[in-house]
């Protein structure tokens, strides 16, 4: 791997509640290489997003960071002042939201709310701005720039406000962006031009990626790696490939084999029996022990760490060379 | 827009012929103004001569006609009491109305705006508490009861300021103005909190509640991600957003507050239009009661249509382009 731009190691995220912390995140580790796309997969609530908000510093209270480390090029950020923390977001990590039809205030231009970005991190005069969000506007190929840098976001198709959206999570030039579920809320056409867009930008600029969505075929189609959360931690980590061909963990495989695909004649879809656990009722020991078709007494009591399996890191003690050789 | 505005000026139109019905109403069902006149040994004759004087004895089309004509070319009859025209009673108390109410609006809304914004940023502090607490005892305690008490407190105790009437008034033309004076000014202060307090604490609560609101929106989010600054994300996008409803009820409440003035014009002996409209009613004085009718209507609906521009200049979303429908 190239460079690391995103070093996450054993984050953990706690919600306090009314009955005591909740841990939402648990120490979950993994790395972005520059120009790189990690998509991370999982249920919803398996912690993707929340994910997401701690590496960028938006948690909502009562959720907070309560343990473990995030780093930016090797400089930690987890741990910065407020006022510190906002000069990285938008200018060292772009964030981009999953409805690109709430993400813009609707009451300012778009190009106002672009130059308005680029001259909270960049010294540029008003009119250098202005020129550079008509740039950004047809990087991001929004017909006619120049005129429709003077648009409010209700003119704008939900296609071409998600790339309103890109242009400004771009738009001081960041070395990561976390793009939390960004096609869920567009048509089938228009993901797949966002996804490209997405994929051509982060290449040209060398921007490593976040793609957090819950969408198989997105993650096919855009990432290098990927990883699968599972109440709140990793349970497989690896390149793209061989975690859709050839996954590890029994979680994983159940997640691929519920990929419906037109060549399966079956009449049923394949499904993991079962619910996540609640926050509240994280079974002790691996967290998907009690839905997992090959567990055994291990499992259910010591948390498996994860292990080099292949090209990827499985958190399952199936793989540990001890039960190997047992 | 044209058309838009035409429309509204029609309504308006409409609503106003309306109350001008009802006001001419008044001089039929409001008992015989003939007897508030004359003393008790006026001779039938001479009554029946006043009752010509005044036209009370052609047909009602016929009195309604000449009412809404004369009406309309600003002749609202002569007073009873005054043997005054209507028109130029009202003249001569408008401006102290005007002035009060101007005051009591901008105090309502600086005040209600900074304390409500105040509460939404600040919601957990004790000062914010303190507002909501404050807010409650303003829109529960009735007008003329705290009027009484600022009377009590910073007129007969204290001594600081004037209990009653204009001050010292300087004359501009047909305007009477007290701002001009330090004794007018000072005469302002006591009148223009009891007037406002209520709306005061209306937008204050609701300034409060709509901010809350914004800040939990997704643009707001991405503003924060977009690492502008705290002070950008509330100022700018969280309190413009924040005012978009608030204009509606401000203007409206404006209204209220000229119609409305009638208490705390007595209680403080204001010479303006509300007091005039209570001796009115104590004396079954029609004509002028019939023109305050008028006069309040004319401002409610000449409001609502600025309001209606208003939203459009705040709200791009609402600029339609012309022969296109909401």
């Amino acid at each position: 791997m190239t460079e690391t731009i995103l070093s996450v190691r054993d984050l953990t995220v706690a919600f306090d509640t009314r009955r005591g912390p909740l841990t939402a995140i648990d120490r979950v580790s993994f790395d972005i290489g520059r120009g790189e796309i990690l998509g991370v997969v999982g249920e919803s609530g398996a912690g993707k997003s929340v994910t997401g908000s701690a590496v960028i510093g938006l948690i909502d209270r009562p959720g907070r960071i309560a343990g473990g480390e995030i780093r930016l090029r090797g400089e930690r950020i987890d741990n910065l002042s407020p006022e510190a923390m906002r000069r990285v977001r938008g200018r060292r990590i772009g964030m981009i939201f999953q409805d690109p039809l709430t993400s813009l205030d609707p009451l300012f231009r778009v190009g106002d709310q672009i130059v308005e970005t680029l001259r909270t991190h960049t010294n540029l005069s008003a009119k250098a701005a202005r020129t550079r969000a008509i740039d950004l506007l047809a990087e991001v190929g929004i017909p006619a720039p120049e005129r429709r840098i003077d648009g409010y976001p209700h003119e704008f198709s939900g296609g071409m406000r998600q790339r309103v959206v890109i242009a400004l999570a771009l738009a001081a030039e960041p070395e990561l962006i976390i793009a939390d579920e960004p096609t869920t809320a567009l048509d089938v056409s228009v993901q797949a031009q966002i996804i490209t867009l997405l994929k051509r930008l982060c290449r040209e600029h060398g921007t490593a990626v976040m793609l957090v969505t819950h969408d198989m075929g997105v993650i096919a189609e855009a990432a290098d790696r990927v990883a699968v959360m599972y109440a709140g931690r990793v349970a497989e980590i690896g390149p793209v490939a061989s975690v859709i061909a050839k996954p590890h963990h029994p979680y994983a495989v159940g997640l691929m084999g519920a990929i419906p695909t037109l060549s399966q004649e079956a009449d049923r879809l394949s499904q993991i029996p079962g619910a996540m656990p609640r926050l509240t009722a994280i079974p002790k020991g691996c967290a998907f022990n009690p839905r997992c078709p090959k567990v055994f007494a291990r499992c259910r009591v010591e948390r498996p760490e994860p292990i080099p399996v292949d090209a990827s890191r499985v958190a399952c003690h199936l793989y540990d060379a001890a039960e190997q050789a047992a | 827009m044209l058309a838009f505005l035409l429309r509204r000026v029609i309504q308006a139109a409409a609503v106003l012929a309306v109350v001008g019905l009802i006001a001419f109403a008044m001089f039929r069902f409001a008992g015989d103004p003939v007897n508030q006149i004359v003393g008790p040994d006026t001779t039938v004759a001479e009554r029946a001569q006043i009752r010509t004087d005044l036209g009370l004895d052609d047909p009602v089309l016929v009195q309604f006609v000449r009412y809404a004509g004369n009406v309309v070319r600003g002749r609202f009859g002569i007073s009873y009491q005054f043997r005054q025209p209507v028109s130029q009673l009202l003249a001569e108390r408008m401006p102290a109305t005007l002035e009060l109410a101007f005051c009591a609006t901008v105090f309502a809304l600086v005040v209600g705006i900074l304390m409500g914004v105040y509460c939404a940023l600040f919601r957990d502090s004790w000062l914010a508490g303190l507002f909501q607490a404050v807010s409650l005892i303003g829109i529960s305690l009735p007008t003329f009861l705290i009027g009484i008490l600022l009377i009590y407190l910073f007129s007969v105790t204290l001594g600081w300021l004037p209990s009653y009437g204009r001050g010292d008034t300087v004359r501009l033309g047909w305007w009477t103005t007290g701002f001009l004076t330090a004794s007018g000014l000072k005469a302002l202060i006591l009148p223009s909190v009891t007037l406002g307090l209520f709306q005061m604490t209306l937008i204050m609560r609701l300034v409060r509640a709509e901010m809350l609101e914004v800040l939990r929106t997704d643009y707001i989010r991405f503003a924060r991600a977009r690492g502008l600054t705290t002070r950008a994300v509330h100022l700018r996008h969280a309190l413009k957003n924040t005012l978009v409803p608030v204009i509606t009820i401000a203007g409206l409440q404006l209204g209220s507050v000229i119609a409305f003035s009638i208490i705390t014009e007595t209680v403080f002996q204001w010479p303006g239009m509300g007091l005039l409209f209570v001796q009115a009613v104590q004396n079954v004085d029609i004509p002028i009661m019939s023109a305050y009718l008028l006069l309040v209507a004319l401002i409610f609906v000449t409001i609502n249509l600025v309001v209606d521009i208003l939203y459009t200049v705040v709200d791009p979303r609402l600029r339609l382009p012309a022969g296109r429908t909401a």
